[in-house]
Parts: structure tokens; C-alpha cells; sequence
């Protein structure tokens, strides 16, 4: 600690921060655009100036960059300073010469920085009489517009693009005031985080494309804390709405899980909820056999019959849906007629993950963690196509082992240029062990290419080597030996190893090679994590919850006796093969689907009910790590978008049953979640209750500037309506209520007294960069037990051996196209993979296939057309195609392919 | 032996060779600091010398030096790189230097990277000085051919590898940290200091930048001591300085003469005074990125310390003469468009200010200047001043500017009044 005085006023800081850092943290107002909490300082806006003092004596004082000196202790400066001040309404008067007068129509207007900015250090008086320069806009591909001639030249955009995300399709080009940030030509930036570029651009040169088609200005759009639907990391979103639609999202901070950035597939896949194909009224199959819309009456009638016979029903829950809908689906059908929803493999899995993490001796990591991790060994994974974030976290891990020399030569961590003027190319122990090419292996120390049965062996080999207890694997080659020893060594001697795994290749052994080396370091007393990845926002909910798989739905159907399947936000056709799914949905005479979206499911019910998205619901999610988040209902609407353990409580009820009565809030089945499911304990800690209030008033959804705010429904009424009420959650619909700060797991809105951007985000955390003001949201239902002994798994597969006539055939993902929810989005399916087959070089020379041949593909009685790509990091004997892309349907892999 | 740096040099004879420079008294440096010397004593007797920095900042440069860390557990490779980037307007010293004596360049290279136990020595070299650059890639061909560069030079257990990098030309490479970057391949954009390059520099080794002429003067020190080397001087600051004149005046050129000699005496008696039509106005002493000086100054010792205290700086030594027949708005304009385009662009109040004061100036050459037009370029002499900018570019840019503003405001207010420069 160290203490500064700053105007005469003296402040208790943190040395080891600069004083910029220090003096926001405090509430003072320093007006700043290069520096950001994640990339730290390089002293290039000058925008921070202050005076500094050397002493009492001191009464001159030199102007010194807030940002590029550290907080320590006696530090003496003024910024209030008439000197400083008026430097610092220079340099906005610089960046303004070239800027365009162009905010009204602008997309960043109303949160923009360099606005904020202006209007903090004064600058008002047009001085400069020259032209402005201009610049050729790029295209950058549908989900960011460039606008060149706004930029100031902050470099905050090349030094996320490059330095912090590690994309090396953009960068800086030219010299003196005809810098240009871009790319070296027209095209898609292929960074999968470049829509960070959006919010990390203090001014409108990034906007978002896709808010762009349905333009509406920060103070008009309603907004609620949501999660992350698009993959199992659970990365906290916000989401935006105007007259019914979601209009963008934004990225929530919080310290523990995302931080300050968000995927691409997060922040643009929203568009689902404003799709075609939307499920917005109830529909029941009419006797011509069609499937039509129904009035709620109609369904709800028919469903009081089917539903009083309740023995005779089964359900299926889902890994999308929530907690609470997949909880009042089990609690109605009962235990032994419920099933997750998940595959058979990825139950199987699921349930492997989570023994694993609950029975120890190592825990799951946060973000957080995994960023500050020094060594890292990955076990099967595709990390950035199957959990983005944690990519850009992983990335960030790199980093960490070089930084001690950034320590010894005394270079505070936050002066990023010196910082990398030591670091250089270093980077810490990275291993990657996967199936083909990943998109980390630019910072991997080794890469292995290998069939997944050879990546569990490679696993238990380091396991073996750290400790001895861990059974030995017979066969290994001495190349792989090798290997296994320098990953060892490697992670033996961090203090912060993680190990990185995951469910997406259907291997069971990997799951366990991967918790032996995990246990098998814990030993040592280190700070061992494993992170295994799961595909989707409930995935570890529903596996928490616990409950057969589809697969066993299937294959008990018959011996069940029932007649009545209730499925909950669920295509049974990405679960399992065509042939039984179809077989299954014809033995039931009702088949009852409460989704959102249609799809080959929903065709073949007999009832369907609207299911709300995260738009229109709310609820709580699990992600990978054993977090539960609340996300919140974004907007009112007046469809018949509920969630779907609202329509079973209506229709149940209307059926006589009683199971649901007290539910008539969220609350209560968050409630009954929490008396009733021991693994979902806490889950009720996530977030606030409906009741919670601050001076008697909920919390508003809407800013104060929202326009329209009687004239928004006036075309249904003339008179000023009553509010809508939201029994579920702590806010109005509207822009009464409160909308001071709020607690963090209900931030809505980064707004501030004259931070009007994202910047303002500093007045709501405890510590810029760490946690939130209250602490970081959700909780945590996963911890290791303290004391226990680990029995080391044992199942050793054999060597991989290829197949003459044969390829094994794993699952390729794709960040844009794999994802079920996404791909809705027209932009997203303009980045989306076409279907292939990749195979080995040499693997196609013996089959004398050239890229792009369209071979017969045969898989487990289907026959496709697929071009050919050819790669040299995929092992013999080994073929990978893309799931879940269109063109891939009833495509479930891994499984054997004949070409 | 009073001109130490181009006692060598006769350009109607063109540089040494190997064989020759060493008959003239050549790496007898090198051979003295190899064979007799230990790496700190080489520093010691530079340090003891006075010798500073050429380039312009006039550090000194045996202090430096005695940043590097020494001994077993320094870090290696270490890096001793010669910034031979000279693209100072009205700079050309170095130029005569390594076109005319390149194994003078490449013996100073031997000992300094001697004396900090260097690995690797890089010669940064502007891309345009093809002469130099054909000239010394024959001294080190031939020196290589000698072993005098490689492994276990004169049997000694210290290695020393050298090489010439053309530079891909943009001025800021002349700034040290900048020039770091530009070899390390990235963007030539000044680096914070702290770190420094003794410490972490070029790949984040211990690195020692110094200029040609600095350079230069080492293999000397070693041979005839730190004594001799201040004695050469006429005044605090030691040893021999190579000045230039160019300008208005009869026989513009390069001299090495004791450091501190006056202004008058350059000007007057080696540059042969002004041309018979014009009058002396004013000078700036040191390369572009330096103040004007004026008449009362004619007598001015040109050395670092007497040049700060009457407001300038001696810089590079090669000063560019301000006649009463040419528009000193317009020689301003002429510099500050050269900054301007020069600047890297890091920063905010040079990457935007200059282009500003560029196009005042402009203006007001061309008859459109306005009243509050001074007032803006005073603005910027001082909001552009050391501290306010991420490197030393932008506060060398204004100070022509500022002490033109000084020295010849009426000249300014001139164009304003009559809305022409007075000179066309």
C-alpha cells in the first residue's frame, strides 16, 4: 500500500498500480483513451496528463502521464492544475482536428467516449481551419463497420486485435497523422474476437454491423443482465431490446468469467430470437394431420386431458434450457421418466466431468484462473470453436511464466510496451494434444496430432511420470515417451498448472488421462486446475441435475409404457440418429414440444407450445466450471413466449395437479430447486430475488433518457398504460425504478454521471480489473472436498491401429456454424463452414483424392457428398468432418467412416 | 595529433585499406584494450575522458556504458549497436566518417564492444549512405579476413560478431529506442523509458546505442588516455568535435576542431564567412531539432554546456545558417513539414500538432495567415515540450519554431499584416 495525495487530498493506493489506475479507482475524473484495465498502459493518447510534484517544495511540478507512472507512496500530483488542464484539452483539440463533426449520425453517439471525453476537458472552440484528412472505409465482413476517418489513433484496437487476441489479420499501417488501422486489404477479419474491437474503440471506427440493420441508440434500448447462450462458458452478456426484438449484445464484465471481452459467436449470435423461425403462439395437430396455430384455450384444454393421466408421461429436458424448466420437468414426470436431453456420449461424459470435479482432488478454474494459469496442457480440445473464451483466456496463460523476468527487472506488469520489450517471443509451456490443427497452436511449445485413443495415452504417460502411483502405459513409443517427459517437466515445475479437456471428442479415456495428470500434480501442493469443457449454456446444469440420457429415453420407451412425451427446448435429432428418433416420436401418441425455434422436432409434435429465448425469460444456467448464473428476462412482450416451466404449471394445473400451484414466480422454483436438488444447492445465491428493491423501487430495465416512454404503446391505448409488472426478477419493464448501482449480478447498463460508454465500468467494480462492486456474480456449486484420495483411472486404451477400409471419423467444430442457436443469424451463416471430409496427406494419395473431390461418404447407413481438405495434422488412419453445420445433419460422430 | 577523428581522411585518396589504416596507427586501440586491458578498464578511461555522446544528447558515454550489466551472470547476447541512421537535416558528419575511414568505425566497434563484453554488433545504417555502407562492408571483409572479428579475437576468449543493417529510412530510427524496434523488425516507435537499452534493449538483452563520431573517438581514448582527450578541447567539454556549416556562407563543410570552438571562428575563418550579398541573421547550431541562436552569440563556445546556457543545444554540430535574404518563417515551414511527415504517430500532440503548426506556417506563407495564428504556434512550443510526448521528437521539432518565434516575431507578424511573405 502507499499513500498519494492528489489536490491536496490524500488517498490510501495500491503501489503496484499507476496512478491513472489509482485515481479512477478513487472516483477521480481523469479523462484517458490508450489505456484499458486488460492491456494496461503505453502512454500514447496523452490524454492523462497531471502535474506531478517532486516535494513540499515543489511548487512548479512537471506534467507527467497519469497512466505511465506508478502510485508509489508520497506520490504528490494535481488535476486540477491549470497547466494540465489546459494540456489536456490540447490534446482532445489534436484528435479533433481530423475528427469528423458527424455524431448525429453516428452509431457510437450517446456512448462514446471521445465524446465523454471532450466534454470533460472543455475543448468546445473549433481553432483548427484546414481540411480534415480522409480515409478509405474497409470491408471487414457483417459484423463490423469501419469508419476510418473517426479514429484517433489510440492503437487500443491493433493492441487487442494483435497483442491481446493474438489476430494477425490487422495492424497498423503508414506513419505520422496517416496512421491506418485495418486490415492489409478488404476482407472478413478472421479473429474470432474481433467484435471486441467494437467496445474497445473509444470512439465510432468499430460498430457493431448488426445493430447497424436495426439501429437504436443507447439510451432508447431496454436492457437486462443475460448469459452467454452459444457454448458451456457461461460469459456474461447484456442484452438490448427495442420494440421487441434483441438489438445487440454487450459484454457484462465480470472479473471471475469473462472479464472485458466477449467471442464473436457470443456478441453476434443473438439473432435467433428476432428469426422467422420463431415459435410465437401455440399450434396442436388439426385432424388433416397439419400442424396449426391454436389459441392458448384450445391447447391448454387439450392438454388438461393428456396430462391428468400423469403416469403415463415422460420427459425430456435439455442442456439449453434452464435449471428451473429441466428441474419442474423431472419433479413432474418424476425422476425415473426424466431424461437430460444430452446425447448418449455426452451423458456418459457429463457424468464422468462431473464425478471428477466433485470428487477432486483438483477444481474446475474460472476464467480468471485459466488467464493466470503459467502452464497448460490441453487433452482433445478444439478450444477456440468450442469455448471461445477460454481460448482467449489460454492465450493470455502464455504470458505468465515470462512475466517473473518482467518481475526481476522491476517493470511494473501494467507498462505493457516494456513489458513485451522484455517477454519478446517468450511464452510459457503450452501443450497441445488434439486431433488436427487447433487454432492455439501459435502458442503451443509442442503440438501432437493424434487419434484420441493415442491423446489418452500421451495423458496417462505424464501422469505416470509425475507420479508413480498412476498406472504406466505399456507400448509407448520413445517419440511420445519423450514428449510425455517434457510435459511433465513442464508442468511439475509451474505453480498454476491446468489441465484442458473436454466432452467434444466423445472419449471417455481422454476424460481420464486428463484427471490423472490433474491428481497426480495436485500432489505437489501446486495450484492445480482442470477445465473440461462442455458444449452448451446448461449442459453442466442438466448433468448436475442428473437423469438418462436420450438414448435411454429411447431405448425404455416401450418398456415405460407411456404414451405422452413432453420435450423441453430440445431437437432430438442433434442427439441421436434419425432412424431412432423417428422411431421414438412415433410410438407416443402426444408428443408435446415447448420450444423456441422450429425444427425437425417440433414438426413431428402433436402440441407445441412458444418457449421465451433469454429475451423473453429468465432463468439460470451452469456453466462449464459448476457456476450458476441468473440471466433475466430482457423485455416485456405480450406473445405467449413463456418459459417452459411456466406452460407446464399451467397446463398441469389446469389438469388438476398440484405439484406446481405455489409456483407463481421464479423465486419459488429457484426455491424448490434448492430444498429439493442437493447438487443445485446455493443456486438460489446467484442472484437477488424478485422482492429485492433498493428505497422501495425495483430496479429499472430502461435509462432515464428513454425516449417514448408513454408513446411506446400508445397504438394499443391512447391512455397511459400501467407498467407491466415482472413477477420473476427485481426489475421493471420500464425506466421507472432505481438506476444507481446496483448489485453485480444485476448490472444492466455501464452508465455513469459523465461516463456515457463501456468506460464507466470502473465505477462498478471494487478493484478496476478485479471483481465487481459486491463481488463477482454467480456461484460456485462445484468445490473438491478437502481430504480425499484419488483412485487413478485405469482403463489404458491400446495404440490407435488405422483401418485399411476405413477411417475413424471425429467431430470438427466450427466457432460459426456448430452452435444450434447462432447459425440463425444471417451473418453468422455468411461465416458458416461448408461441409467436408478432412483427411491426412498421405491418407489421400493412397486414396488418389485431391482437395475439393466430392468422394461418397458412408457413416453409420447415410451416404454424402463431401469435398476433400487435406491437412498434414490429422494422423493417419483419421478423418474429421464438422458437426452440427447445415449439410451435416444426422451426422453424429466419432464412428467409422467408409470413403 | 589534434584531429584524431580525420587524421585519416584525404577524400581525394579515398579510405584505407586494412593494411594501410594499420600502418597509419590503426587497431593499435584494439590490440591495447584486448591485450592489456581488462572490459572495465576500457569504460573507466572513457568515462574518465569526458567523451559525449556525438549523436546529440551529448550523454555521457562511458556512464552509459557502466550500465551494462558485467560479470558471469549478465545476460547474453549482448548487443553494442552503432546508430550510423544520421538523417538529421544539415547532419552529414557521419557520413565522412564511414565513407572516408570505415576501419576507424569498425576498431571503435571492436573495443567499445570490448569494453561492455558485446556478442553482436549491428552498424544501423541510414539506406541511403550506399557509399558508406559499400565502404564498410569491405573494412569488415577485410577485418573478418584477419580475425581481427569472430571467435576468440587476438586469442582473447571474447567473441564478437559484427554487421551492417541498412535501415528502411524514417528519421524517428535515429531515436535510440525506436531504432531497437526498427531492427527487431516491429514499427520504429520510441519504447518507455524505463526500461533502458543498457538494460533491456534490442531483444531484450543488454544493448549500448551510441553514434558514429562517438564511436569514433574510443580507439583513441585507449591509446593516448583520458588526459590527452580533454587537453584537446578548449574547454569542459572534451575532446574534438566535428562541425559543419551549410548555409549562406563562402565554403560550406565539415571540420574537426576542439570541442568549444567559437561560433565566429567556425563560421569566419573555416566556413569563410557569410557570401558577399547577405547577412548573417541566425543559426541553428545543431542539426535541425535545435534552437536558433543568434548575433549575440557569434562568440559562443560551440560546446554542449555553453550552447544549453545561452538556450540552444549543440546537437550534432552541424549547423544551418539564417541569412537576411531568406524568409526564416519560410525555413521553418521547411522543417516542420519534415517533422511532420516524420513523426511516428504514437503520439497524440505530435502525430496532430505538427501537421497543425505545418499548416500555419504554410499559410502563412502563402498570404493567409491570421492574428491568433502566433499565439497557436506558441501554444505548441510549449504543449510540445519535453514530458508532454511520448519521446524527445516533438519538443525537438518546436524548437526552431519557438526560438524563431523569439528571435524573428516581427517577421511572423509581417506575413500576417501584409498577407504575403515579405521575401517573395
Amino acid at each position: 500500500m502507499a499513500t498519494i495525495y492528489v489536490d491536496g487530498k490524500t488517498y490510501e493506493v495500491n503501489h503496484v498500480n499507476n496512478l491513472l489506475h489509482e485515481c479512477l479507482q478513487k472516483g477521480i475524473d481523469i479523462p484517458y483513451f490508450c489505456w484499458h484495465p486488460a492491456m494496461g498502459s503505453v502512454g500514447s493518447c496523452r490524454q492523462c496528463a497531471v502535474k506531478q510534484y517532486k516535494d513540499e517544495n515543489d511548487a512548479t511540478g512537471q506534467i507527467v502521464m497519469s497512466c505511465m507512472v506508478p502510485a508509489t507512496d508520497g506520490t504528490k500530483i494535481s488535476v486540477d492544475d491549470p497547466e494540465a488542464a489546459a494540456f489536456r484539452k490540447s490534446v482532445i483539440e489534436w484528435l479533433m482536428t481530423n475528427h469528423p463533426h458527424d455524431c448525429p449520425i453516428c452509431d457510437e453517439g450517446g456512448e462514446c467516449h471521445l465524446q465523454d471525453m471532450t466534454v470533460m476537458t472543455g475543448h468546445a472552440y473549433r481553432r483548427f481551419r484546414f481540411k480534415k484528412k480522409t480515409y478509405i472505409n474497409q470491408y471487414l465482413g457483417p459484423l463490423i463497420n469501419h469508419e476510418m476517418n473517426r479514429c484517433i489513433q489510440c492503437y487500443r484496437c491493433v493492441r487487442f486485435y494483435k497483442d491481446y487476441a493474438h489476430g494477425d489479420d490487422f495492424d497498423v499501417f503508414g506513419a505520422h497523422n496517416h496512421v491506418y488501422f485495418g486490415r492489409h486489404e478488404d476482407g472478413v477479419l478472421q479473429n474470432e474476437f474481433s467484435g471486441n474491437l467494437v467496445e474497445v474503440c473509444p470512439t465510432g471506427v468499430f460498430t457493431d454491423k448488426t445493430l447497424k440493420q436495426h439501429y437504436t441508440r443507447k439510451w432508447d434500448m431496454t436492457t437486462a443482465p443475460s448469459i452467454c447462450t452459444h457454448c458451456g462458458v457461461g460469459c456474461n452478456t447484456i442484452g438490448a431490446e427495442r420494440y421487441g426484438g434483441v438489438r445487440r449484445i454487450l459484454n457484462r464484465y465480470n472479473g471471475q468469467v469473462n472479464g472485458y471481452f466477449l467471442c464473436d459467436r457470443g456478441r453476434y449470435g443473438y439473432d435467433y430470437v428476432n428469426s422467422a423461425h420463431r415459435i410465437r403462439t401455440p399450434m396442436r395437430r388439426k385432424s388433416n394431420g397439419e400442424l396449426g396455430t391454436a389459441s392458448k384455450d384450445d391447447v391448454i384444454g387439450n392438454l388438461k386431458n393428456i396430462l391428468a393421466r400423469k403416469k403415463k408421461v415422460i420427459g425430456i429436458g435439455s442442456p439449453r434450457a434452464s435449471v428451473e424448466s429441466n428441474f419442474a420437468l423431472k419433479k413432474f414426470v418424476g425422476a425415473d421418466k426424466y431424461y437430460t436431453g444430452l446425447s448418449d456420449t455426452a451423458s456418459k461424459l457429463v457424468e464422468q466431468v462431473i464425478g471428477i470435479l466433485k470428487n477432486g482432488p483438483v477444481r474446475s478454474p474460472s476464467l480468471k484462473d485459466i488467464r493466470e494459469s503459467d502452464a497448460v496442457f490441453i487433452l482433445g480440445e478444439d478450444v477456440t470453436n468450442t469455448a471461445p473464451m477460454m481460448a482467449l483466456a489460454l492465450r493470455q496463460s502464455v504470458r505468465q511464466a515470462p512475466l517473473k523476468l518482467v518481475d526481476m527487472v522491476k517493470i511494473p506488469r501494467w507498462h505493457e510496451y516494456a513489458v513485451q520489450d522484455v517477454i519478446q517471443q517468450r511464452k510459457g509451456p503450452f501443450f497441445i494434444a488434439g486431433v488436427a490443427g487447433t487454432k492455439l497452436d501459435d502458442i503451443a511449445t509442442r503440438t501432437y496430432y493424434a487419434e484420441p485413443d493415442d491423446i489418452a495415452r500421451l495423458g496417462y504417460a505424464v501422469a505416470h511420470l509425475l507420479d508413480n502411483n498412476a498406472p504406466a502405459v505399456k507400448k509407448l513409443d520413445e517419440e511420445i515417451r519423450q514428449l510425455a517427459e517434457e510435459i511433465a517437466q513442464a508442468l511439475s515445475k509451474a505453480e498454476r498448472p491446468l489441465i484442458v479437456s473436454g466432452i467434444s471428442l466423445g472419449s471417455e479415456v481422454i476424460i481420464h488421462a486428463a484427471a490423472n495428470v490433474a491428481a497426480s500434480l495436485s500432489k505437489e501442493q501446486k495450484r492445480t486446475n482442470i477445465s473440461y469443457i462442455v458444449p452448451e449454456a446448461n449442459t453442466m446444469g442438466v448433468g448436475l441435475l442428473g437423469g438418462g440420457s436420450v438414448g435411454d429415453a429411447i431405448r425404455s420407451a416401450r418398456e415405460k409404457k407411456a404414451d405422452t412425451v413432453i420435450i423441453f427446448e430440445n431437437d432430438l435429432y442433434r442427439r441421436a440418429n434419425k432412424e431412432s428418433v423417428d422411431t421414438f416420436l412415433k410410438q407416443f401418441e402426444n408428443v408435446i414440444v415447448i420450444d423456441y425455434l422450429k425444427n425437425n422436432t417440433t414438426e413431428k409434435a402433436t402440441v407445441v407450445l412458444p418457449a421465451g429465448t433469454f429475451g423473453e425469460t429468465g432463468g439460470t444456467f451452469v456453466n462449464y466450471e459448476g457456476r450458476a448464473q441468473r440471466y433475466f428476462q430482457v423485455y416485456y412482450q405480450k406473445d405467449e413466449l413463456k418459459e417452459s416451466w411456466r406452460w407446464l404449471r399451467e397446463a398441469t394445473m389446469a389438469a388438476g395437479h398440484n405439484d406446481f400451484k405455489e409456483w407463481d414466480n421464479l423465486d419459488a422454483v429457484v426455491g424448490a430447486v434448492n430444498r429439493e436438488a442437493a447438487a443445485l444447492r446455493n443456486i438460489n445465491v446467484a442472484a437477488p430475488t424478485s422482492r429485492f428493491s433498493i428505497s422501495g423501487m425495483k430496479m429499472s430495465r430502461s435509462s432515464a433518457r428513454y425516449s417514448g416512454r408513454t408513446a411506446i404503446r400508445a397504438h394499443e391505448n391512447v391512455h397511459e398504460q400501467k407498467p407491466p409488472d415482472d413477477p420473476d426478477a427485481p426489475f421493471t419493464f420500464t425506466m421507472e425504478g432505481f438506476s444507481g448501482l446496483k448489485p453485480p449480478a444485476l448490472n444492466n447498463l455501464f452508465w455513469a454521471p459523465r461516463w456515457n460508454s463501456v468506460q464507466s465500468l470502473t465505477r462498478f467494480q471494487e478493484e478496476i480489473g478485479g471483481p465487481l462492486r459486491g463481488g463477482d456474480p454467480g456461484v460456485r456449486l462445484i468445490e473438491p472436498p478437502g481430504n480425499i484420495s484419488f483412485s487413478f483411472f485405469t482403463d489404458i486404451p491400446a495404440a490407435f491401429e488405422k483401418r485399411d477400409d476405413e477411417f475413424y471419423t471425429v467431430p470438427v467444430y466450427h466457432i460459426f456454424g456448430s452452435d444450434e442457436l447462432s447459425i440463425q443469424a444471417s451473418w453468422i451463416q455468411e461465416l458458416t463452414a461448408k461441409p467436408y471430409i478432412l483427411l491426412n496427406r498421405r491418407d489421400a494419395e493412397t486414396k488418389k483424392l485431391n482437395a475439393g473431390d466430392e468422394p461418397d461418404v458412408q457413416l453409420s447407413g447415410v451416404t454424402l457428398k463431401l469435398p476433400v481438405k487435406i491437412s498434414d495434422a490429422i494422423p493417419q488412419g483419421v478423418a474429421g468432418m464438422p458437426v452440427g453445420i447445415p449439410g451435416m445433419d444426422n451426422v453424429l460422430l466419432p464412428g467409422w467412416v467408409k470413403i | 595529433m589534434n584531429k584524431p577523428l580525420t587524421k585519416n581522411i584525404d577524400p581525394k585518396r579515398g579510405p584505407l585499406n586494412l593494411k594501410d589504416y594499420e600502418k597509419a596507427g590503426g587497431y593499435q586501440g584494439m590490440e591495447k584494450a584486448l591485450k592489456e586491458m581488462q572490459p572495465g578498464d576500457v569504460t573507466k578511461v572513457v568515462k574518465d575522458s569526458g567523451l559525449r555522446g556525438r549523436g546529440g544528447a551529448g550523454f555521457p558515454t562511458g556512464v552509459k556504458w557502466g550500465f551494462v550489466p558485467m560479470g558471469d551472470n549478465a545476460p547474453h547476447p549482448k548487443y553494442l549497436i552503432c546508430n550510423a541512421d544520421e538523417m538529421e537535416p544539415g547532419t552529414y558528419k557521419d557520413r565522412l566518417l564511414m565513407e572516408q575511414d570505415p576501419h576507424l568505425l569498425v576498431e571503435s566497434m571492436i573495443v567499445s564492444g570490448y569494453a561492455m563484453q558485446a556478442d553482436i554488433g549491428y552498424i544501423f545504417l541510414r539506406a541511403e549512405y550506399a557509399e558508406a555502407e559499400k565502404a564498410l562492408r569491405k573494412a569488415i571483409a577485410e577485418v573478418y579476413g584477419k580475425k581481427y572479428l569472430g571467435g576468440n579475437i587476438l586469442g582473447t576468449n571474447w567473441s564478437f560478431e559484427l554487421y551492417i543493417h541498412t535501415s528502411a529510412g524514417r528519421y524517428i530510427c535515429g531515436e535510440e529506442t525506436a531504432l531497437l524496434n526498427a531492427l527487431e523488425g516491429k514499427r520504429a516507435i520510441p519504447r518507455a523509458k524505463p526500461p533502458f537499452p543498457p538494460v533491456v534493449g534490442l531483444f531484450g538483452k543488454p544493448t549500448i546505442v551510441n553514434n558514429v563520431e562517438t564511436l569514433c573517438s574510443v580507439p583513441h581514448i585507449v591509446n593516448n588516455g583520458a588526459i590527452w582527450y580533454k587537453d584537446l578541447s578548449k574547454t569542459d567539454d572534451a575532446g574534438t568535435k566535428i562541425y559543419g556549416v551549410s548555409g549562406k556562407v563562402k565554403k560550406p563543410g565539415l571540420w574537426e576542431l576542439p570541442m568549444g570552438t567559437t561560433m565566429r571562428e567556425i563560421i569566419e575563418e573555416h566556413a569563410g564567412g557569410m557570401q558577399d550579398d547577405v547577412k548573417f541573421r541566425g543559426v541553428i547550431p545543431g542539426g535541425a531539432s535545435t534552437d536558433f541562436l543568434v548575433e549575440e552569440h557569434y562568440d559562443l563556445p560551440m560546446d554542449y554546456n555553453e550552447v544549453q546556457k545561452a538556450g540552444s543545444r549543440l546537437g550534432t554540430g552541424t549547423m544551418i545558417i539564417l541569412d537576411d535574404q531568406t524568409c526564416p518563417v519560410g525555413m521553418v515551414h521547411s522543417l516542420e513539414k519534415f517533422f511532420a511527415r516524420e513523426s511516428c504517430g504514437f503520439c497524440t500532440p505530435c502525430r496532430d500538432g505538427l501537421p497543425w503548426v505545418e499548416k500555419i506556417l504554410r499559410a502563412l506563407e502563402e498570404g493567409e495567415g491570421r492574428e491568433d495564428d502566433i499565439a497557436t504556434l506558441e501554444m505548441h512550443g510549449k504543449f510540445l515540450g519535453p514530458g508532454n510526448t511520448f519521446c524527445a521528437f516533438a519538443p525537438g521539432a518546436v524548437e526552431p519554431l519557438q526560438s524563431a518565434i523569439k528571435y524573428f516575431r516581427d517577421d511572423f507578424q509581417r506575413h500576417i499584416n501584409q498577407k504575403r511573405c515579405p521575401w517573395r
